[in-house]
C-alpha cells in the first residue's frame, strides 16, 4: 500500500477552510486523435447527417406543396392527426435535429478535446479606476453646482417627481369607473326565464323533479347585440333546479321559489366560474374550477371548498300566461366578492 | 483554404476599419467555458425563447386580436355557423386553413412550456450549487424575475385564442383582481375596459404579449448573458479546478459547435413534439362564452401552484370588516403567497450572504451536500410548490386514483404545512450523512468488501484509498464557521451597536452551519494514514510470522 496520494496533499498544503489544489489529470487521446481511419469515419458520419438534414428540408418543401391542409391520418393509438402537420413537422424537425447532432458529433470527435485553463481576475474595477471614477464624478458635481445651489436642486427634484403624473393620469380612461354596475344584472321584475340553448320560455311543467336547466333572461341576446360584448351574460346566467318542495330546507327569501323550482346565479361566488355540475340526490352544486360545493336545498350555502358566500338566489314566480319569470333582480351582487361589496 | 473562411476573414477586415471587431474577437473567441450537462439547462431556456420569438412572428401574421363576434365559416366542420370572437376564429384559421399553421402554433406552445420548465430547473441548479453567491447575486435576481415575467407572458399567450378553457382562466384572474383591497374593482374596470369580459381585453393582452413583455424579456436575457460572459462561468470542483481559474473548452470552435448544435437539437425536438403530440386543441374546447365551462379545467403547469393554493385555501372572508369586503380566501393564496414566495426567492442570495458573513467571490460551485441547510431549504420549497401544483389538478388526481376530492383537498390543506418541514429535516440529515461519509472516505478510504481472516483469528476489512480526482472534489469543500454573537458590551462597557440583529445572525448562522461536518485537516488525514499504514504493516508481519501468503491487496 503506497502513500503516493499523500504527497499531493502535502505539497499543496491543507489550510483550514481553504481549497486544496490538485493538478489537472493527464489528457487521454480519443480514438479519432490517434487513428486516422476513425477520424475519417467520424467525418463521414458528420457529413452524412448534414446531407440527410438537407434531404429532410427538401422533403418538407415537397410535402408543403403536395399535402393539402384538410387531409387527416389515423395513427391508431396516437389518434387522428392532420397529415400536413405530421409530415411537415417530421421533416422540419428531423432536418433541424440532424444539424444539431452533426455539429455536436463534429465537436466531440474531431475538434480538440484538450481542456484549456483560463484565469479569473477579481470582478470589480481596480482601486485606481474607482478613484479616477470618483474624481470624475466629484468634478462633475462641483461644476454643476448641484450641492451649493439648493434651490435649483430642490426644484429639479420636485419637477421630476411631478413629471410622470400625466402618464399615470392618462390611464384613467382605460375603463369607466365601476359605479354600482357590479351590483345589478339585467334581471328585472317580470323578466321571462328562457332556456339558454334554445331561447324557449319555460313553464313550470317543462321541468321534472331532479332536473337542471341553464337559463337566461329573454332579452339577453338583444342587450348583448346592442352592447357588442358578453357582459350581460357574464352576470345574468342562472340555473333552474326542481326538487320536491319537501326537500327544501331553507331559501334566501320567503316565496322566492315556485313549487320546488329554484333559480340560482350560475356564477360562482368564489372567483366567478360558471357552475353546472349538479348532484340530483344531494342537491349539491359543484364548481369545476375550484370545487366549491353549494347546497341548493339549503339556501345555496357553501358546504365545501374555497367559496365563502352562498350562491345568490333569484326570486321567481309565474306570470299570467303561466311562464316562469323573475320577481326582481338579484337581491345581492352575483359573482366574486369585491372591496366595495359590504 | 475554404472560400467561406476567406470570405469571413475579408469581411472582418472590412468591418474592422469601421468598428474595432478584432479587438473584441481577440479576447473572446477563445474564451473558456467549463463543460457539464447541468450547464445546458439555461441554454434550453435561451433557445426556447428564440424559438418563441421566431414562431410568434409567424402567428402574428394571421392572428386577429379582436373580440368582435363573427360567425365561423372555416374548414373545421363541427364549429361552422357558430358565433365566436375573431380571436378564436383566426386561431382556428391558423390551425386548419394555414398550411403548417398548426405546426407553428404547436411549436410555439411546446416551446413556451419548455421555456418555463427549463428556467425553473436551471434555477434549481443555480440554487443547489450556490452559483448565486457573490458576484452573481444580481444575475440571480434577473433570472428569478424572468421566471415571474415568463409566467405572466405564458398566461397571456395561453389566453389569446379566447377559447373556452383559457377564457375560464381569464375569468378566474378577473375574480382574483376583484379581491385586491382598495383598488381591486378599479383595476378590474381599467384592465378590462369596463365590466368583465368587455371587448378590450384581448387586444390589450395582445400588445402586452407581443410587444411589452418580449421586449422586457429580451433585454433581461441580454443582460443575463452579458453578466455570465463577464463573470466567466462557474465550475464544479475537481482536479485542476480552483476558485481562480476556469477549465474547459474554447468558445470557438468547440462551444460554437456544441452550443450552436444544441440550439438545433432543442429546436428539432420541439418541432418533433409539435408534429407528434397535440397541445392545447382549442377547437375541442369551443369558443369562450361566459356561462359555459368544461369540467376538469386545468391551467398550464406553471400557473398550477397558484390554482392549487386557491383550491385548497379555506373559505375565509370578512364580508364586512371596517366597512369593506376582505376576500382572504383569494387574497392569501393568489396575491400574498406568490408575493412572499417571489420575495424570498429574489432575496435569498442576500439573506444567505448576511448569515454567512461571507464577502469572498465564489466561482467554484458547492456540492449540494456541503450546504446542508441551503439544500434542505430548497427541497422544502420544492415540496411546498409541488404539493400545490398537484392540488391544482386535484380533480384529475381524484378521478385517476379513485380518491375522494374532499379528502384530497384536506390532505393538501394539512400536508402543505406538515410535509415540507419533514422534508427539510430529512434532507438536512441526508446531506450531513453524506458529509460524514466524505470525511470518512478521505480519512480511511473506501470499504473494499474484502474481508480477511488473519491466522490468529482476527477479521479485518481492506480499505482502498480513493483516487485523487475524488479527493479533489471532496477537499474543495469550504468550512464556514458559524458566527458567534458578540458580547452585549465591549471591554469598556459600551453597548454593542445593533446587538439584536447580530444575535439573530449568530443564531441563524449556528442553525445553518453549526452541525456541518468539518473537513479533516492535513494533520488528521496524515494521522489516519499513519494509523492505517501501521495496521497494514502489523498485519503483514502477522502473516509473515505465521508463514502464510500475503494477499496482494495488502502490499499494493
Amino acid at each position: 500500500m503506497s502513500n503516493d496520494h499523500k504527497t499531493d496533499v502535502a505539497t499543496t498544503g491543507i489550510v483550514e477552510g481553504e481549497i486544496v489544489e490538485f493538478p489537472l489529470p493527464p489528457h487521454h487521446h480519443r480514438l479519432t486523435d490517434t487513428d486516422p481511419r476513425a477520424a475519417r469515419r467520424a467525418e463521414r458520419q458528420v457529413s452524412t447527417m448534414f446531407v440527410l438534414s438537407g434531404v429532410c428540408i427538401i422533403a418538407f418543401v415537397a410535402a408543403y406543396v403536395a399535402i393539402p391542409e384538410t387531409s387527416y391520418i389515423n395513427l391508431g393509438p396516437v389518434g387522428t392527426l392532420q397529415t400536413s402537420n405530421l409530415v411537415l413537422g417530421l421533416t422540419f424537425g428531423l432536418g433541424t435535429l440532424l444539424i444539431g447532432i452533426a455539429a455536436i458529433h463534429w465537436a466531440k470527435k474531431l475538434m480538440s478535446d484538450e481542456e484549456i485553463v483560463d484565469y479569473r481576475h477579481p470582478v470589480g474595477s481596480p482601486q485606481e479606476d474607482r478613484d479616477a471614477a470618483k474624481a470624475a464624478f466629484d468634478a462633475g458635481v462641483a461644476e454643476s453646482g448641484f450641492v451649493e445651489r439648493k434651490m435649483v436642486r430642490r426644484t429639479l427634484l420636485g419637477a421630476l417627481a411631478l413629471f410622470p403624473l400625466p402618464l399615470i393620469v392618462m390611464l384613467k380612461d382605460m375603463g369607466p369607473l365601476p359605479g354600482d354596475s357590479l351590483r345589478h344584472t339585467i334581471w328585472r321584475k317580470g323578466s321571462r326565464i328562457v332556456i339558454d340553448v334554445t331561447g324557449q320560455p319555460l313553464r313550470p311543467e317543462d321541468m321534472q323533479v331532479g332536473s337542471l336547466v341553464s337559463a337566461s333572461p329573454e332579452d339577453l341576446n338583444e342587450i348583448q347585440e346592442a352592447a357588442g360584448d358578453q357582459n350581460a351574460r357574464a352576470k345574468a346566467s342562472i340555473i333552474l333546479v326542481r326538487m320536491k318542495p319537501s326537500d327544501i330546507v331553507s331559501e334566501q327569501g320567503d316565496g322566492w321559489s315556485w313549487n320546488g323550482i329554484l333559480a340560482f346565479s350560475k356564477i360562482c361566488t368564489h372567483v366567478g366560474c360558471p357552475i353546472a355540475l349538479y348532484q340530483q340526490r344531494t342537491h349539491h352544486l359543484l364548481c369545476p374550477c375550484h370545487q366549491s360545493t353549494f347546497d341548493l336545498a339549503d339556501s345555496g350555502k357553501v358546504v365545501f371548498g374555497p367559496a365563502a358566500r352562498a350562491m345568490p338566489q333569484l326570486p321567481i314566480t309565474v306570470d299570467s300566461e303561466g311562464y316562469l319569470v323573475a320577481q326582481s333582480d338579484f337581491q345581492q351582487p352575483v359573482g366574486p366578492s369585491f372591496w366595495e361589496r359590504a | 483554404m475554404s472560400t467561406v473562411v476567406e470570405g469571413v476573414g475579408k469581411a472582418i477586415g472590412r468591418a474592422d476599419d469601421r468598428a474595432p471587431i478584432s479587438s473584441l474577437l481577440k479576447d473572446n473567441l477563445r474564451k473558456v467555458f467549463p463543460d457539464h450537462w447541468s450547464f445546458m439547462l439555461g441554454e434550453i431556456a435561451l433557445y426556447s425563447f428564440i424559438i418563441l420569438l421566431l414562431t410568434g412572428v409567424y402567428l402574428t401574421i394571421w392572428y386577429q386580436p379582436s373580440m368582435q363576434e363573427v360567425i365561423y365559416h372555416g374548414s373545421y366542420q363541427p364549429l361552422v355557423g357558430i358565433p365566436m370572437s375573431e380571436a378564436y376564429s383566426s386561431t382556428l384559421h391558423i390551425s386548419f386553413d394555414v398550411r403548417g399553421g398548426l405546426l407553428i402554433r404547436q411549436i410555439h406552445h411546446w416551446a413556451a412550456l419548455f421555456f418555463m420548465a427549463a428556467m425553473v430547473v436551471h434555477m434549481f441548479r443555480i440554487f443547489f450549487t450556490g452559483a448565486f453567491r457573490k458576484p452573481r447575486e444580481f444575475n440571480w435576481v434577473i433570472g428569478g424575475s424572468m421566471i415571474l415575467i415568463g409566467l405572466l407572458e405564458g398566461f397571456a399567450g395561453y389566453s389569446l385564442p379566447d377559447d373556452l378553457l383559457s377564457g375560464v382562466g381569464v375569468r378566474i384572474v378577473a375574480g382574483i383582481i376583484e379581491s385586491i383591497p382598495v383598488v381591486g374593482t378599479y383595476l378590474l374596470f381599467f384592465i378590462f375596459g369596463g365590466e368583465y369580459p368587455g371587448h378590450d381585453f384581448i387586444p390589450r393582452l395582445y400588445t402586452f404579449h407581443v410587444l411589452l413583455v418580449p421586449a422586457i424579456l429580451l433585454a433581461s436575457v441580454g443582460l443575463h448573458l452579458v453578466l455570465i460572459f463577464y463573470h466567466k462561468h462557474t465550475q464544479y470542483p475537481g482536479p485542476g479546478r480552483t476558485n481562480d481559474n476556469v477549465v474547459g473548452f474554447p468558445l470557438f470552435p468547440v462551444y460554437t459547435a456544441k452550443a450552436g448544435g444544441f440550439f438545433f437539437i432543442v429546436f428539432g425536438v420541439t418541432v418533433l413534439m409539435a408534429a407528434l403530440v397535440t397541445i392545447n386543441p382549442i377547437w375541442a374546447y369551443g369558443p369562450y362564452v361566459p356561462d359555459q365551462v368544461t369540467a376538469g379545467s386545468q391551467p398550464d403547469w406553471y400557473i398550477g401552484f397558484v390554482d392549487g393554493a386557491l383550491r385548497a385555501f379555506p373559505n375565509w372572508e370578512s364580508e364586512d370588516f371596517l366597512g369593506h369586503t376582505w376576500s382572504w380566501n383569494i387574497l392569501i393564496p393568489c396575491v400574498l403567497m406568490p408575493g412572499i414566495l417571489v420575495t424570498l426567492l429574489l432575496a435569498y442570495p442576500f439573506l444567505e450572504a448576511w448569515i454567512t458573513g461571507d464577502t469572498r467571490e465564489h466561482h467554484l460551485l458547492d456540492r449540494p451536500r456541503n450546504a446542508a441547510t441551503r439544500t434542505a431549504l430548497g427541497a422544502t420549497a420544492i415540496t411546498f410548490y409541488g404539493i400545490l401544483v398537484i392540488n391544482g389538478a386535484n380533480d384529475i388526481v381524484a378521478q385517476a386514483f379513485n380518491l375522494s376530492l374532499n379528502q384530497l383537498t384536506w390532505f393538501t390543506r394539512i400536508g402543505v404545512f406538515v410535509i415540507p418541514p419533514l422534508v427539510f429535516i430529512a434532507t438536512r440529515r441526508f446531506c450531513l450523512g453524506l458529509q460524514r461519509r466524505d470525511r470518512d472516505l478521505l480519512m480511511h478510504g473506501r470499504e473494499s468488501g474484502q474481508i480477511l481472516r488473519l491466522p490468529h483469528g482476527e477479521f479485518i476489512e481492506i480499505h482502498t484509498p480513493i483516487s485523487d480526482d475524488e479527493k479533489a472534489v471532496i477537499l474543495a469543500k469550504r468550512d464556514i464557521p458559524p458566527i458567534e454573537a458578540p458580547p452585549a458590551t465591549d471591554e469598556n462597557g459600551v453597548a454593542t451597536p445593533g446587538l439584536r440583529a447580530k444575535k439573530w445572525r449568530a443564531k441563524l448562522s449556528q442553525a445553518y452551519f453549526g452541525e456541518n461536518v468539518k473537513r479533516p485537516t492535513l494533520a488528521e488525514i496524515e494521522a489516519a494514514e499513519h494509523h492505517h499504514h501501521d495496521e497494514v504493516a502489523h498485519e503483514i508481519d502477522v502473516l509473515h510470522d505465521a508463514g502464510a501468503p500475503v494477499p496482494s491487496e495488502l502490499t499494493d
